[in-house]
């Protein structure tokens, strides 16, 4: 045996129950690369205004419907990244005005240029953002993504909508969590009537048609309440339904240990209900949670999408996901301006992502099995 | 002197049906089943799978609740029934008796490491100096001819063989007087189960120990008892010294089971006794003998009238109606 296989077997003969998982979930390339992904998404929650370089509610109904824009990244062959300048022009037949893009005139970028204020995290004042322009005219713009029918940046909006979009699910999953733990733990704790009673609503609840039931349950919002009031009874709202897989899957993991050798061991040297739980069955199901949790969070997010695309969820002035896409809801306006779609692409790709990083943390979740 | 006196013991578990969860009858796992253990003895359990050797340990460890009877253990001349008492009221005395458990692959907790598996029930009853405790492991792992060093490994690096090695040191950690072992070798290789018993004869030896040693075929018991005792669908059919049950078993039951026995003499080898039928269901037990429906020397009466439990003289105890007049059996006189 070579020293470098001894030391392999060393090395797992010593590995811990996350070192062993993290192990199994590496080699799970697709989920790996999702777990990036899903990083770079939550790294635009935290810092959505500094992505964004525009005021995502700044309205100019002259620069209505502009499409997206290339950035040139080489000028006479040296790297100096520029994008076209917009000049302020009449259509002369409906005798608007409007801004076009000026092929002549060339507005370098910056990074980490001033621009509109905000507050990072909600409580640090700044003005920094991650693009910028130099010496522009106050017409100029980067567009990336167009803007829509009130002149409203695209890309700045998705950045923030990201922010709501995302929180929201992270937040429905916490309240699911709390819901499923607690009540799949009483019923695996208590079982007979209890355990009866939750699986029945349990069943009742995963039995409605959701958005009858969401619809009906989001008419019922004042139309008075502020973005906040809304966005929490959203939360509750979709959290309603969320909680009922994690229930189950804490009730089967709990009745399934609780019938393991090593409990019963545990138990006959004496150790206390408490211990028993929290050093012996807890951390046999956390991984399991976790894995639990990161597939129950794109059905979280796909709830607030549909609910603010319906117009039920999360109302403007609020961004969010699905009230971007709301705008691409008709045919003219994507007849007019078909990058309003591209609203849909981080919810797909937060989507799939999840769902493959969540398929990855289950198989590795229980390296003994 | 007698460490454990188990009367009446009887585990019955509840069976429901249906929405409203009604009860519809009892599966008798343990039904009535009384035997003692002096101190340095081992007790052989022996019966089929299903017949309540695990529902018995268990309930005499107390990691369940038996439905009646008494489970007497005796501690520096002090005797106390186990069975009426709480989980609190237990605690003192759990670590006179421990458990070696069946599958060494889930009697283990796999988040642990091996020097905190041993340590375990150090911790829990008192001994918190931590130096003192990994003494006390280094101690353990030699005992049962573990290197050290793999205090700090995890569970998943070992054998089966190993796994038992670490769960009888766990078990030993407290220095109990009595061992439970629920079947200790059928889960592991036919090469270590060898040395696994060997391991806890010599234990016995050196630390002078109390064994039930429960087992699902007479072949293991043989060179590890004083005494065996035979168990069919949740009682004792038969009760003897080693020598006498091998020799001259008078249930049926037990020359069934000795006929799997593998012989040293191939002159010597007899017929195995197929037993007909499945093992009876327990929720649902033949009258009269329960054994009878499977039984090639049944008569009208074994069908009707339940056979008790008869002293046939020299700690010979055996439940059959016919026990003085059949001729069974045996496998010889062991050599
Ligand atoms: N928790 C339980 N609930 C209901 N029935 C049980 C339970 N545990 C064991 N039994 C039943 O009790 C009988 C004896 O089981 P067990 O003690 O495991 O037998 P053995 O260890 O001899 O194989 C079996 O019929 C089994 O199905
Ligand atoms: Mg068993």
């Amino acid at each position: 045996m070579s020293t470098d296989q001894t030391s392999r077997e060393e090395q797992f003969a010593v590995a811990t129950q996350w070192q062993l998982t993290w192990w199994r979930f590496r080699k799970h390339k697709l989920a790996v690369l999702s777990g990036l992904i899903v990083i770079a998404f939550y790294i635009i929650v935290l810092f959505a205004d500094f992505f964004a370089y525009a005021d995502p509610h700044a309205t100019d109904s002259r620069r209505s419907h502009i499409p997206p824009q290339t950035i040139h990244f080489f000028d006479d062959g040296a790297f100096k990244p520029y994008v076209h300048g917009l000049t302020q022009k009449r259509d002369l037949r409906t005798f608007k005005l409007s801004y076009q893009i000026d092929p002549d005139r060339k507005v370098y970028l910056d990074v980490f240029a001033e621009g509109y204020r905000y507050n990072l995290f909600g409580l640090i004042p700044s003005s920094t953002h991650l693009l910028g322009l130099k010496n522009a005219q106050p017409e100029d713009g980067i567009f990336l993504l167009g803007t829509d029918l009130v002149g409203r940046d695209l890309w700045s909006r998705i950045m923030v909508a990201t922010r709501i979009s995302l929180t929201i699910g992270l937040a429905g999953v916490t309240v699911s969590l709390f819901l499923g733990v607690l009540l799949g733990g009483l019923s695996a704790v208590y079982g007979g009537v209890v355990d009866m009673m939750i699986q029945r609503l349990i069943e009742i609840l995963r039995s409605m048609p959701t958005i009858p039931l969401w619809m009906g349950l989001a008419a019922a919002l004042p139309n008075t309440w502020t973005v906040i009031q809304v966005y929490l009874a959203i939360t509750i709202i979709i959290s309603f339904l969320g909680w009922t897989d994690l229930a189950r899957v804490v009730r089967g993991k709990f009745l399934a240990l609780r019938n393991e050798d090593f409990i019963a061991a545990a138990e006959l040297a004496g150790a206390s209900q408490f211990r028993i739980i929290f050093h012996h069955m807890l951390p046999s199901f956390l991984s399991h949670i976790i894995a639990a949790t990161s597939l129950a969070l794109p059905a979280m997010i796909i709830s607030e999408t549909s609910l603010s695309f319906l117009g039920l969820g999360l109302r403007p002035p609020a961004i969010s996901w699905g009230i971007l896409l709301q705008d691409a809801q008709n045919i003219e306006t994507l007849a007019l301006a078909p990058w309003l779609l591209a609203a849909a692409v981080p919810v797909i790709i937060i989507i799939l992502a999840f769902n493959f990083l969540g398929d990855g943390l289950r198989d590795a979740a229980d390296p003994y099995g | 002197m007698t460490i454990l006196d188990v009367k009446n013991l009887k585990k019955y578990f509840p069976i429901h049906k249906g929405l409203l969860r009604k009860l519809v009858g009892h599966v008798k796992a343990v039904d009535d089943v009384s035997f003692s253990v002096a101190r340095g003895e081992t007790l052989a359990l022996v019966g089929e799978s299903g017949c309540g050797k695990t529902t018995a340990s268990r309930c005499i460890m107390r990691a369940l609740q038996p439905s009646s009877g008494e489970i007497n253990i005796t501690i520096d001349g002090k005797t106390t029934d186990l069975a009426p008492l709480q989980k609190a009221e237990l605690k003192p005395f759990r670590r006179h008796m421990q458990m070696v458990f069946q599958d060494p692959f889930s009697s283990l907790n796999p988040r642990m490491m091996v020097g905190d598996l041993i340590a375990e029930p150090l911790l829990i009853n008192g001994m918190d100096n931590e130096s003192e405790r990994r003494a006390r492991v280094r101690e353990l792992l030699d005992l049962v001819s573990l290197p050290t060093a793999y205090m700090n490994r995890f569970p998943h690096a070992f054998s089966g063989g190993q796994r038992q090695r670490i769960g009888i040191a766990r078990a030993l950690a407290l220095n109990p007087s009595l061992i439970v072992a629920d079947e200790p070798v059928s889960a592991l290789d036919v090469s270590v189960q060898a040395q696994i018993i060997n391991l806890l004869l010599d234990l016995q030896d050196r630390l002078g120990l109390s064994y039930l040693f429960v087992a699902h075929d007479l072949s293991v018991v043989k060179h590890v008892s004083d005494r065996v005792a035979v168990m069919y669908l949740g009682q004792l059919v038969e009760i003897a010294p080693t020598e006498a049950l091998f020799v001259t078993p008078r249930h049926p039951y037990t020359e069934a089971l000795l006929s799997a026995v593998p012989k040293p003499d191939p002159r010597a080898r007899q017929e195995r006794i197929i037993l007909s039928r499945e093992v009876a269901d327990a929720a649902n037990p033949p009258s009269g003998c329960a054994f009878h429906p499977r039984c090639s020397f049944a008569t009208d009466q074994c069908k009707s009238e339940r056979p008790h439990l008869q002293d046939l003289g020299q700690g010979h105890q055996v439940r059959c109606h016919h026990a003085r007049t059949l001729a069974l059996q045996g496998v010889g006189p062991s050599v």
